[in-house]
Parts: C-alpha cells; structure tokens; sequence
C-alpha cells in the first residue's frame, strides 16, 4: 500500500487536495440552504484587498476633482446659463406633472392602492469587482456599518443595477442584473407583460418567461414589476433590443440596461422602503366627479356618426362639479391633435355644430400612465343648445399648458386645467354620462391601475 | 515546434523569493478586482490563472503547482458572489496539470506559451463549469465564441506577463 502511495504521491495529493475543496463547497452548499452567512475567511480577503481598492479611488477621485474642479473651468459660465434654462423648462413641467401626480394618487386613495415608496437611500461609490466574467458582481465602498443589509435594491438615476448579495463592515458585494445567478422581477411598459430578467454568460441582459405570442417591439421600455420584493415597482431597467424566439413558447428578448453597467462609478442603495396607501395632497377632499367616475358603469364608445343625431338631444346644464350635469357624448376622436407648439393634445371635439355655441365640460379621472394599465373614465357634460364642442380631457389638457389657447382649455377655480370650449354653463340637472375611454397609445390619457398589477 | 521534449536533467527548476511568491498572486488578485471596474474587457483576463500556470511551469513540482493553484484560486473565490472552492479546483487541476507539464516539456517559447495558456484557459473553464453546474448548481451557460476569444486574450496577455515575471526566475 505505502508504495503504491509512493509511486503515485502526486496523484494521491492531489485526489486529496480536491477531495478537500469538495467537501468544503458541500458544506456551502448545505449551510447556504439554511442561511447565508458570511464566512470568515471571505471577510479576511476582502478585508485584505479592498483597502487599497478604496485608498486608489479615493486617489483616482480627488485627482480629478482637482482637475475639474480648479482648473478646467471652461465653459462653466455657457454651460450655467443652459442648466438655467434647463430649470426654468423643468419647472414648467413640474406643475403639469405634480397635477398629474395628484390626480393618481387621489385615484390611488379611492382603490385603497398601496405601493412601495424608496423612503431611505444610501450613496456608494464602487471600488471594485469579482474581476471575472463569469461572475458579475462588484464591490461598493459602504457596509454594514452604514447600514446595508443583503437583498437591498442598488440603482442610478438611470436605472436599476443589483442587490446587495454580501455585507462586510465597511464593504458590501453587489450581484449585478446582468450576472447569470441573477433574477429580477420586470414588465413591459405599454403591454404590462411581466417576465424574469437574467443575465447570460456575455453578460447581456434578457427578459425570459414573456409568452411567444405576445407583441414585443425593440424599443419597449422595460421596468421593476415589484414581485422580486426586492427592487420596487416602476423602476426603470431598460429598453428592448432585440426581440426573438426563445426556449419553448417563449420570447428571448434582448434588453439594453437602462444603467451602464460596464462604467459604474456612484450607485444608490435603497435602505429603507415604505410600504404606503396613497394619500391625496392638498385638501385632501375628494371630488365627486372622481368618485362617480369610479363607480359608474362604463357605456362603450359611440360613433361619430351617432353624434349628430344625439346633438339635438336635451341636456341641461353643467355646474361646477362636471358630474352633476351631464349629456349623451357626441364625440369624434381628435386625439393626437397638435397645436402651435407641436404639443400633443388629445381629446373630442365637437361633431357637428360650432364651438362657439357648446358649453360642454369635460372631466377626466385618471392614473398616472406608468403605474398601471387601464382604461380612463370620462364624465361629459352637454349644454342645452344641442350643438356642442368637447375639446379635450383634463388630464390631455394638463399635459400642454400652450394647449388652453388653441384649445379653449382653461383653469378652473380649484386650480385645475380643464378643456373648456364655451362657459355658459347652464344650471338645470342633467344626466351624467360616465365614458370609457379606449386606451390609446397617442391618447394622452393617463390610465388608471389594473387590478392584476397591483403587487399588493 | 517550439515545445521541446526534454530529460529531466535537462529542464531547469526555478525558484522564486518569499516577497515575489506571495506578492505577485497579491497584486494579480487586486489587479483582477480593481481594474474591471474601469475597464470591463480586463473581465475576461485571468491574471489569477496566468500567474498560477507560469509559477506552476517553472518550478515543474506538481505538488507544488497543485498547492500553488489551490492557494490562488481559494484567495479568487473568497473575492467572488459564488461559494468558495469553485476557482480553488479549477487552479488545482490547472496548477498540477501545468508543472506536469512543466517538468516533461520545456515551454519557453512565446508560441509555447499562447498554445499551453489557451488549453489551460479551457481546462480551467471545464472544471469551472463542470463544479458550478454540478456541485453548486449555477445555472451558467458556455458561449464557446467567448470561451475561445477570452483564452486567445488570456494567451496573449500570458505571453508578455510571463516575459515579465521570467526576471523574477531564481535558478536552483
């Protein structure tokens, strides 16, 4: 036996050597179903390398600052005056969009809608990585001590980019969307199909489990579904780029990350999520318009034709509140009109008749498009002179500020932009008429949120 | 051809001092997680591989090679998200392959070098995958064309990191 072991004593050591290696991934393997813990000797070498990672960033950092920041100033003053500029747009698009936002979540509160916000989040800057590319993975320069904890969200500005896999004290491991052990819940944005992310052995990203017959075109925004319980929902994670078959009756779809993963620098952990039911801002009182466009049943589209035959119809009076008056839709699809500014508008106008003689109001309930998939409730109100222009919901006409001059749209009392051809409102009753929009892609109309989309 | 066959008595052990035995596998871990970061086609290097193959041919000792890759490749692991021993095998069978091969043939030829770091490269990736899809259960695909680019890379980088570290040779 001894010479046997003699003769093959490099063979035997190394069946040994492996032997050991085996058993000890065996016990990773058993003890990781169980709990991942962090082995010692892991937090050892990390400890070991990652000081000098972190002491050359800083390095690689402050020396550019230096640069940048004292002396390659050029262009500085040019480039203020543009990002003032910048502002002075972004503010205008603030107010319509915080409209919006009210709008949703007010419709949100109706459905006792609960989403999860990103209360608390943690800036890192990334100092490295695992240096393979069979594992996707890098380390951020904040640990445990700043509390992050495993499975938290990290992301940019731009997009999402992994979770936290391991905490060290003053490190942690991120395991990146684009590693191939790597799952992330997401859907599409306009079909709301929703599919697994995972990262292939190149490191490209695609989205699997999205059945072959469904419609996917290169382009799609692609976004966090909130059912990996990790990253929360809405966020954005790409664009389709290639669309093809896959294993199966799936599709194999190619997605473009909206965050280049290849050049991270300054990444955000998401340390705290809350999970909230939406509130309405502002006075927080419910119109009823909103109420009984929820609650109304939905009359399907009519058309165009059937409008001239209705306008004669008597309707009488709207007041302030759209809901309390309301007419039969004569309506004509005008949706994607543009005014002056190439702004999009969409809405109805008049079928038959002049602008000048409608009083007709349109009010529309709606969610902010990103959120859910649906359809917008619309409650129309018709003037009693029969003949009657409804240019335009509310939300379309939110959506342009340019838009009330061409349109007739103006802002109501309560601060609201409404489409508005004509205000002489008569004060009679009449029948409301709740309408179901069809969504449209050009239709400006935000859609409220699906049942089935809601995670919680 | 530039690998030769040769006796034992004619092959010449090298040996390396403790500072470069210890800090070359260092600063080829560091470089391994630093660089990628900057610059993501560096991923495809092995540094950790190269200098465990060159180390292991020239001191031709295959239980030496053996715990040389063992070292190395457990030191890669403890860096990575996937559990520990994955690399530590495959630069064991790797370490004890090359000074194997080491102490049979003399490759000090530069066209010796890219052919023996690119069939070394694919070893390496078998017993990779072959662990991590059977022991551990990843689900890792193989994309040959990567495979076959990444270890020309690999062998071609190993070319000039091997001329390097040759200054480094201590004859016994």
């Amino acid at each position: 036996m001894e010479s046997v072991l003699g003769r093959y004593r490099n063979l035997t050591i190394l069946v040994g050597v492996l032997f050991l290696q085996v058993l000890g991934l065996a016990v990773q393997v058993k003890r990781s179903a169980d709990a991942e813990n962090t082995r010692l000797i892991r937090i050892w070498a990390v400890g070991a390398i990652t000081p000098f990672e972190r002491g050359l960033v800083r390095v690689q950092n402050g020396s550019r600052n230096l640069w940048r920041n004292y002396f390659f100033l050029r262009g500085v003053r040019a480039e203020n005056r543009e990002l003032k500029a910048q502002i002075e747009q972004m503010h205008l698009e603030q107010v319509r969009l915080s409209e919006d936002a009210a709008q949703a979540r007010r419709l949100q509160m109706l459905l006792s809608f609960k989403e999860q916000y990103i209360a608390k989040t943690v800036p890192a800057q990334v100092i490295g990585s695992s240096g393979s590319d069979l594992s996707r993975s890098m380390y951020i320069d904040k640990g445990s001590n700043d509390g992050i904890a495993p499975d938290m969200a990290v992301i940019t500005a731009a997009g999402i980019v992994g979770k936290v896999l391991r905490v060290y004290p003053s490190t942690s491991l991120v395991l990146m969307i684009n590693d191939q052990t790597s799952g992330v819940g997401a859907m599409l944005e306009k079909s709301r199909l929703q599919g697994v992310l995972q990262g292939t052995a190149n490191g490209e990203v695609v989205l699997q489990r999205v059945m072959s017959d469904e419609q996917v075109a290169p382009g799609d925004t692609v976004l966090s579904s909130g059912g990996d319980q990790i990253f929360p929902k809405g966020l954005p994670v790409g664009t389709v780029r290639k669309v093809g078959a896959g294993k199966e009756m799936f599709l194999n779809i190619l997605v473009k990350p909206a965050a280049d993963l290849s050049r991270l620098e300054e990444v955000l952990v998401v340390t705290q999520k809350q999970e909230r039911e939406a509130v309405a801002e502002g006075s927080g009182r419910v119109r009823a318009a909103d109420i009984l466009a929820q609650r109304l049943p939905s009359v399907p589209d009519k058309p165009a034709v059937d409008a001239k035959a209705a306008s004669g119809g008597s309707a009488s009076g709207a007041s302030e509140q759209s809901a309390s008056a309301s007419a039969k839709p004569q309506l004509a699809n005008t949706t994607g009109a543009e005014n002056g500014n190439g702004t999009k508008l969409s809405g109805v106008s008049l079928a038959g008749g002049t602008a000048a003689t409608a009083a007709t109001r349109s009010t529309t309930v709606a969610a902010p498009p990103p959120a859910t998939g649906g359809v917008s409730s619309k409650v129309v109100e018709k003037a009693p002179s029969g003949d009657s222009a409804i240019k335009g919901n509310r939300g379309a006409a939110v959506r342009s500020q340019d838009a009330s001059g061409a349109t007739g749209s103006g802002t109501t009392s309560s601060g609201r932009t409404s489409s508005v051809t004509s205000s002489n409102a008569a004060t009679s009753p009449a029948k409301p008429t709740v309408k179901r929009a069809k969504p449209a892609n050009d239709v400006a109309t935000p859609e409220p949120p699906a049942a089935e989309d809601n995670p919680h | 051809m530039p690998i030769t066959y040769t006796s034992g008595e004619q092959i010449e052990v090298y040996r390396f001092s403790i500072p470069v035995t210890v800090g070359v596998p260092l600063v080829a871990l560091f470089l391994q997680s630093f660089v990628p970061r900057r610059i993501s086609y560096f991923s495809y290097l092995d540094l950790p591989l190269l200098v465990t193959i060159f180390f292991a041919m020239a001191r031709r000792n295959p239980i030496s090679g053996l715990f040389t890759g063992a070292a190395i490749g457990l030191a890669q692991d403890m860096l990575g998200a996937y559990p520990i021993g994955i690399y530590g095998i495959a630069k064991t069978v790797v370490g004890y392959l090359a000074s194997s091969l080491g102490a049979k043939l003399d490759v000090e030829n530069a066209g010796a070098r890219l052919l023996v770091t690119l069939g070394f490269y694919l070893v390496h990736a078998a017993v990779y995958f072959t662990v991590a899809r059977g022991m551990v259960n990843l689900t890792l695909d193989w994309s040959w064309k990567v495979g076959i680019l990444a270890g020309l890379a690999n062998g071609f980088v190993g070319v000039g990191l091997y001329f390097v570290l040759d200054k480094f040779k201590q004859r016994t």
